[in-house]
C-alpha cells in the first residue's frame, strides 16, 4: 500500500497491465520519450519498447480510427487523447465507429478499447483543454464512461476499462493528477462499473458528483457537517453504465438532492441524473432537487476559471437553498 | 530585384530555398529580395519578437503572465512571410506562434499581453487589422482560411489569406479537406506550414514519411515550395512569388518553411527532455537573427551604436506595452458571458447576472 498521486496510480496500472497482457498497446501524441505531457507514460516505452509505445503523428481521428482497426486484429489498444477537448477532432471515430462496432458487426468485431483522455479546469489553461464534454460522449450507446475521482478509483477503474471487452472513454481530471492523494494497493484490483462509491454518509440531502467535483463536494458537505447540515456524497464513478439503485437508495434516505458538475448546465449530465431520481425515487423527494454546474458559456480564460466552476461555496449555497435553509 | 533561377531540385521542392547564408552573405547571383531599407524594418520586426519572448519568459516565470509559446528561432519565417503581404487587404489566419504576422497586420503588443495577462479582450482584433483570432485547436484554422479566400474573391476584393500551421497540426484531416478545397476552388490562399523540427516532444520523422511536405502540394493540383525558414530574404522570396500567383487568380500555393523551434514550446514544457543538445545547437548556429544583422552591417545599415539604439528603443516598447497591460483594468467575472450570444437566452442571461451570488468569488 502507498500513497498515490492520480498520475502515478494510472503509470502504474498501465506498466502493470501491459506487463500482464501482450496484447495491450498504448498510442498517442507526446508519450514516448516525453511520457506524455503530464507524464502518465513516463518510463514506459523505456520499458516496453516503441512496438508498443507509439508515438503518434498530431491526429487524433487516426489515433482513435486506428485503434479500431488494431482492436479488430485482436489487440488491445489504450490511446491517449492529449485532452479531452481534441477529442472532437476524433468524434466520428469515437461516436460513429468505436461505439457501434459491436452492434454493426453483430457480434463479431468487439472493441476491447480504452481511450484515455485528460480534462476539466483548475489548472489554467489554454482554451479548449480544460471542458468538460462527458455530456457529449454518454450520448453514445455501445460506449462506456469512467470518471475517477480518488487515486484509489483510477488504478481500479482503469484495469477494470483494459479488462472490460467493451469501449471505454476514461476521463482522468486534471487538476487530480498531482493534487489527488490516496492510499492505492500494489495488489491487483479492479473496482466494477456500475457501482457508485458513498463517499460519505448523511441524512439531510444527498450530493451526487462524478470526477475532481467529488472533491468539492465532499469538502462542502464536511463544511456543513459543522452547521448541523447532514449531507450523504456520491460519487458516481461510472457515467455509463450508471448505478441507478445506488441513486434512489440514496435520495430514499435523504429526500433531498443536489448534483454538482463541472460541465455546463444545459444538457449536462446532471440532467440525466435528475431524471433518473424523478423516475426512481420520485415519492421520497421532499424538495427540487438542485444543481450547481458551470455556466452555459464556454470554457473561459483561465484568469477567471474559479467563477466558472462549482465552487464549495456555489455547493454550499445550493444544499443550503434544497435544505429549505435559505 | 531578379532572384537566382530556381535549381531543378529547388523547383522539385526537397531542396530549400536559400538566398542568405548563416554568415549573413548573399549566394552568388542572387539580389537582395529587400532593400536595405525594408531589410532593416523586417529586422526591428525580428528584433522586437525576440525580445518579447526574453520579456515574456521573465514575466510568466514572475507569475505575471499564463502560458505561452515563444516565436524564437523562426522570426524569419513569421516576418519574411508576413512581410509578402498588403496588411490594408491581405489576411493571417494563424495558429499562435506568429506574434509578429499579427503586429504586421495591426495588432499590438498591449493586446497581446492583455490577453497573455488574462483578460479575454485582448484576443479581439480591432477593425481593420485583418486576423483572425489565434486557434488552440491544431489545424481548426487552415479550414477558415480557404473560406475566407474564397469569400472576400467572392465579394469582388482582391485580397489573399496566408494561414500558418506546423508541422504537428499537418497531420490533422482539416489540413487535408482545406488544400483539396483550396485546389478545387482556386482559392487565393498561402498554406504557411512552419516546419520548426517538434510538436511538442515529437520530431519531424514521427509525423510524416515525406522528404518534404512541399511535394504534397502536387496531390492538390496546386504548386509547393520548400524554403529555408531561417532565411529572411527567401522566405519573403518564396511567399510573394505566392502572393503574385493567388492575386493572379491562379490559386493556392503550399510553403513549407524549415526553420527550428530553439525554445520550449511553451513554458510550461521541459525540452531538455527530448530535443538533442548536439541538434540544438547546430540549429543555434543558424539563428535567423544573426543572419540578417550581418548582412545590414555588411551592407552599411546597421552598425554597433545604431544596433545599441535600436535595442533600447525595443526595450522601451516592450516595457510601455507590459506597463499598459498591467494598468488596464482588471478582469471581471462577468467577461465569462460577454459575447458568447449576440442575444443571450434568458437562461443564460439569469446566469450571467447571478455571478457572485453566495460569495462565489
Ligand atoms: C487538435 C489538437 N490536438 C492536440 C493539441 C495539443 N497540442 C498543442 S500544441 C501541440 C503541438 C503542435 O505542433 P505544431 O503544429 O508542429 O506547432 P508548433 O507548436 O511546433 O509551432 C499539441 C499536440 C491541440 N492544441 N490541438
Amino acid at each position: 500500500m502507498a500513497v498515490l498521486n492520480m498520475v502515478e496510480a494510472i503509470r502504474q496500472t498501465l506498466a502493470d497491465e501491459m506487463a500482464r497482457d501482450g496484447r495491450i498497446l498504448l498510442l498517442g501524441q507526446d508519450i514516448g520519450r516525453n511520457g506524455g505531457v503530464f507524464r502518465a507514460t513516463d518510463g514506459l516505452q523505456e520499458r516496453f519498447g516503441e512496438d508498443r509505445v507509439v508515438d503518434m503523428p498530431l491526429a487524433e481521428a487516426v489515433i482513435v480510427g486506428a485503434s479500431v482497426g488494431l482492436a479488430a486484429s485482436g489487440l488491445r489498444p489504450v490511446a491517449e487523447l492529449q485532452f479531452l477537448g481534441f477529442g472532437s477532432q476524433a468524434f466520428h471515430q469515437i461516436e460513429g465507429q468505436v461505439a457501434r462496432m459491436r452492434f454493426r458487426s453483430q457480434g463479431r468485431y468487439g472493441m476491447p478499447l480504452v481511450i484515455r483522455a485528460p480534462f476539466g479546469g483548475n489548472v489554467r489553461t489554454p482554451e479548449l483543454h480544460s471542458d468538460a464534454h462527458e455530456a457529449k460522449y454518454v450520448n453514445s450507446p455501445g460506449l462506456k464512461v469512467a470518471m475517477p475521482a480518488s487515486a484509489y478509483d483510477a488504478r481500479g477503474l482503469l484495469a477494470e476499462a483494459i479488462r472490460d471487452p467493451d469501449p471505454v472513454l476514461f476521463c482522468e481530471p486534471l487538476r487530480g493528477y498531482r493534487r489527488i492523494k490516496d492510499e492505492v494497493p500494489d495488489a491487483d484490483y479492479t473496482v466494477p462499473f456500475g457501482q457508485a462509491r458513498l463517499v460519505r454518509d448523511g441524512t439531510d440531502v444527498a450530493v451526487i458528483a462524478w470526477s475532481a467535483a467529488v472533491t468539492v463536494a465532499a469538502e462542502a458537505a464536511a463544511q456543513l457537517a459543522a452547521d448541523g447540515i447532514s449531507c450523504a456524497v456520491l460519487d458516481l464513478r461510472t457515467l455509463v453504465p450508471l448505478d441507478v439503485r445506488a441513486l434512489a437508495e440514496v435520495v430514499a434516505r435523504t429526500g433531498r438532492a443536489v448534483v454538482v458538475h463541472e460541465a455546463p448546465m444545459t444538457a449536462g449530465f446532471g440532467a440525466e441524473v435528475i431524471a433518473t431520481i424523478q423516475e426512481e425515487a420520485f415519492w421520497s423527494l421532499e424538495a427540487p432537487i438542485g444543481r450547481v454546474t458551470a455556466y452555459d458559456t464556454p470554457y473561459p480564460i483561465a484568469s477567471v476559471e474559479e467563477h466558472y466552476l462549482p465552487s464549495i461555496e456555489r455547493v454550499k449555497h445550493a444544499i443550503r437553498r434544497v435544505a429549505g435553509e435559505v | 530585384m531578379g532572384p537566382a533561377t530556381a535549381t531543378a531540385r529547388e523547383q522539385a521542392a526537397v531542396v530549400p530555398v536559400t538566398r542568405l547564408g548563416p554568415d549573413g552573405v548573399l549566394a552568388p547571383g542572387c539580389d537582395p529580395a529587400l532593400s536595405s531599407a525594408e531589410a532593416l524594418a523586417a529586422f526591428r520586426l525580428m528584433l522586437l519578437t525576440r525580445t518579447y519572448d526574453e520579456r515574456a519568459f521573465s514575466l510568466q516565470r514572475q507569475g505575471r503572465l499564463g502560458t505561452f509559446s515563444p516565436v524564437t528561432g523562426q522570426e524569419a519565417s513569421v516576418v519574411g512571410s508576413a512581410w509578402a503581404l498588403d496588411p490594408t487587404r491581405d489576411w493571417v489566419v494563424p495558429q499562435y506562434r506568429e506574434l509578429p504576422a499579427m503586429l504586421r497586420q495591426g495588432h499590438t503588443l498591449e493586446k497581446v499581453l492583455l490577453y497573455q495577462m488574462g483578460n479575454p479582450v485582448g484576443n479581439r482584433m480591432e477593425e481593420g487589422v485583418n486576423v483572425l483570432p489565434i486557434q488552440i485547436s491544431l489545424a481548426a484554422q487552415v479550414p477558415h482560411a480557404v473560406g475566407l479566400a474564397w469569400g472576400l474573391r467572392h465579394q469582388g476584393l482582391d485580397a489573399c489569406v496566408i494561414t500558418y500551421f506546423g508541422d504537428g497540426a499537418s497531420s490533422e484531416g482539416d489540413v487535408h479537406e482545406a488544400m483539396n478545397l483550396a485546389g478545387v476552388r482556386r482559392a487565393s490562399v498561402i498554406f504557411f506550414l512552419q516546419n520548426n523540427g517538434f510538436a511538442i516532444s515529437t520530431p519531424v520523422a514521427k509525423q510524416t514519411a515525406t522528404e518534404s511536405f512541399a511535394l504534397r502540394a502536387a496531390g492538390y493540383g496546386f504548386p509547393g515550395e520548400l524554403v529555408d525558414g531561417n532565411d529572411l530574404f527567401a522566405v519573403y522570396e518564396v511567399t510573394r512569388r505566392a502572393v503574385e500567383r493567388a492575386r493572379a487568380g491562379e490559386g493556392p500555393t503550399l510553403i513549407e518553411s524549415r526553420t527550428y523551434r530553439l525554445g520550449p514550446h511553451n513554458t510550461a514544457d521541459d525540452p531538455t527532455r527530448y530535443v538533442d543538445p548536439e541538434e540544438l545547437r547546430s540549429w543555434q548556429a543558424l539563428d535567423p537573427i544573426v543572419r540578417v544583422r550581418a548582412w545590414l552591417r555588411s551592407e552599411g545599415a546597421l552598425d554597433d551604436a545604431s544596433e545599441v539604439e535600436l535595442q533600447a528603443e525595443l526595450d522601451g516598447e516592450v516595457a510601455r506595452a507590459v506597463a499598459a497591460a498591467e494598468a488596464f483594468p482588471k478582469v471581471r467575472p462577468g467577461q465569462i458571458f460577454e459575447h458568447v450570444y449576440a442575444r443571450p437566452p434568458d437562461r443564460v442571461a439569469a446566469q450571467w447576472e447571478s455571478v457572485g451570488e453566495a460569495g462565489s468569488a
